[in-house]
């Protein structure tokens, strides 16, 4: 199946005008708006707040007598160099992710999965969902001590740890999603035969899909923040465990360092999955600029 | 001048191909059940188009879905070519009203044309072919990459109205499918379905509250009463077979027909109580 993998809008949807000119598909080019901006200009919008902060910062830490728990830029730039391009980078930084794309990927699969049944069956949503709103209602930090018991203080603790916290986002998105599949399509589906695992794959999923997007984004945000929490405690390696590590020896540089690479992280990441989005609901945009009348 | 015998009277040679029976449809709401179709009776002849006009809330859309095989009527019977409908049968489609609904926005035309096909589980050459040949058949060669949301809300009805002849039904049910587009693309479209209604030869069953509509498309108009709802009249419209929205609508006849159906649909709307002869 083929996507639009780029819509601008304003060149797309001509929902409710008069016919095209015959014989040409509509445009579905990427052809800029007049008076948007230009890549170049665009790059000094995007970097022109980040370089005042930094500015002002350095500014401030640059003074003589300026705290001891306020590293310059360049004293964080230089600890973040030595630590992270170093063998702690294997030590830390990928254990870390590796926890946190596990207890996602899980997350998602068993909050999209429960959540599909769940949105389809009002039956098991009368008999599930108040249990799922008081586990819900646990704030999945306070799992921590408990998971060490039962799980041990290894990989998998940290996992499920992700997990509980990451689950209730997906799983709440995908049943008001599914839910929420127009009845329309759905007696047109059933007109023409599509039923079982194609109803689910052409119609559910993709009608659920910007919900379903939605909820992995906030999903995405929570794990970063419970993987550092769950390494704050009985750990042995992590960016959380660092961070701490370094908090408690007074190596403060290196303590920035771990925070600016926390950033650094949840950025990339959330680039990832606007890239991802982008392609899976392409038609979503479209659409939505299409409605505008854009 | 009422036709109370609900048979294709000018064309009895050809065999019944969707036989509506004693249909009767009561929805249960707790305390009050309401009564949306009493007792509908009426046969559609083999290749035939019929209209079935009604004044607004008698029960069009709960008929057309009880036919469809989507909602399980109360009472009566179904058939489609002689097999009783209790499902939505695999001889059938359906073009709805709300086009910007019934499309699948993630997929481009094509896919959108396609997918019935593939349930059918025909092989890829032949949905190729039947894509192609339907899409040309509405006009929208040259379409079938975009999406429908890029498409203007009387090409989207128009994809609609390909998926369904792509599929090959034995009757094609529409659904007041121009409620929705403007005045001059209904007129292109009302003459895409006579178009494709002579070459095909399905059986359409046309519902529609528009009265001009109604006789200008079909060869049989059927006057729905208000809720709860019967055949108030079945009137054959002996307008040539070629028709033009200029002369057409022009024509004496198409005037006298029109008043009629009118005079009908006034006199649904007045009361249900009146005995219908």
């Amino acid at each position: 199946m083929s996507r639009p993998t780029t819509v601008e809008p304003g060149t797309t949807g001509a929902a409710g005008t008069g016919s095209p000119p015959a014989g040409t598909a509509p445009a579905r080019r990427t052809r800029r708006r007049p008076g948007a901006p230009g890549p170049g200009l665009r790059l000094l919008h995007v970097l022109a707040l980040p370089a005042l902060i930094v500015g002002v910062y350095w500014a401030v830490t640059a003074q003589p007598g300026a705290g001891f728990y306020t590293p310059t830029p360049a004293a964080i730039a230089s600890a973040f160099a030595d630590l992270w391009f170093s063998e702690r980078f294997f030590v830390d930084v990928l254990p870390s992710l590796g926890r946190l794309l596990t207890g996602f990927a899980i997350a998602a699969v068993l909050g999209v999965g429960l959540g599909v049944l769940l949105g389809l069956d009002a039956r098991v949503r009368a008999t599930i969902e108040p249990v799922l709103e008081f586990l819900r209602a646990i704030p999945p930090p306070v799992l921590v001590p408990l998971m060490i018991m039962l799980a041990g203080i290894d990989d998998s603790m940290k996992i499920m740890v992700i997990v509980f916290g990451c689950v209730w986002p997906v799983l709440l998105n995908t049943v008001e999603g599914v839910r929420a599949v127009d009845p329309v399509l759905s007696d047109t589906a059933r007109c023409y035969g599509v039923s079982g695992l194609t109803r689910l794959r052409v119609l559910v999923l993709r009608s659920a899909g910007p919900q379903i997007m939605a909820g992995l984004r906030l999903a995405l945000a929570l794990a970063i923040i419970l993987m550092v929490i769950s390494e704050m405690f009985a750990s042995s390696s992590g960016l959380g465990f660092a961070i701490v590590q370094f908090q408690r020896t007074f190596a403060i540089p290196e303590m920035w360092a771990g925070m600016v690479l926390l950033g650094v992280i949840g950025f990339v990441l959330s680039s990832l999955f606007e890239l991802v989005e982008g392609r899976v609901l392409g038609w979503y945009r479209g659409l939505r600029a299409a409605n505008r009348g854009e | 001048m009422n036709h109370q015998n609900h048979q294709p009277n000018h064309q009895g040679e050809r065999p019944a191909m969707l036989k509506v029976t004693g249909l009767q449809k009561i929805y249960n709401g707790g305390a009050t059940a309401v009564e949306a179709v009493r007792d509908l009776t009426f046969e559609l002849a083999e290749g035939e188009l019929v209209c079935l006009v009604g004044p607004s809330g008698c029960g069009k859309t709960t008929l057309l879905k009880c036919i469809a095989g989507l909602m399980a009527p109360t009472g009566g019977t179904v058939e489609l070519a002689d097999r009783p409908v209790l499902a939505p049968p695999p001889g059938m489609a359906v073009v709805f009203q709300e086009y910007g609904r019934s499309l699948f926005a993630w997929m481009s035309v094509r896919d959108n044309v396609e997918l019935p096909l593939k349930e059918k589980k025909l092989p890829k050459a032949r949905r190729t072919e039947l894509v192609t040949e339907s899409l040309e058949a509405v006009g929208l060669t040259g379409f079938a990459d975009s999406y429908p949301w890029q498409l203007s809300g009387g090409m989207q009805q128009r994809v609609a109205i390909a998926r369904a002849i792509a599929y090959e039904p034995q009757v094609l049910l529409m659904d007041e499918p121009f409620a929705a587009v403007d005045a001059q693309t209904r007129a292109d479209l009302e003459d895409l379905v006579r178009e494709i209604w002579q070459r095909l030869g399905v059986t359409v069953l046309f519902v529609t509250h528009d009265i001009d509509e109604a006789v200008y498309l079909g060869e049989r108009v059927l006057v729905l009463s208000n809720s709860p709802t019967v055949v108030q009249d079945d009137i054959t419209v002996d307008l040539p077979v070629e028709r033009d929205q200029l002369t057409t609508r022009q024509d004496e006849r198409f005037t006298d027909l029109r008043a009629r159906v009118y005079a009908q649909i006034q006199r649904a709307k007045r009361g249900t109580d009146q005995p219908v002869a």
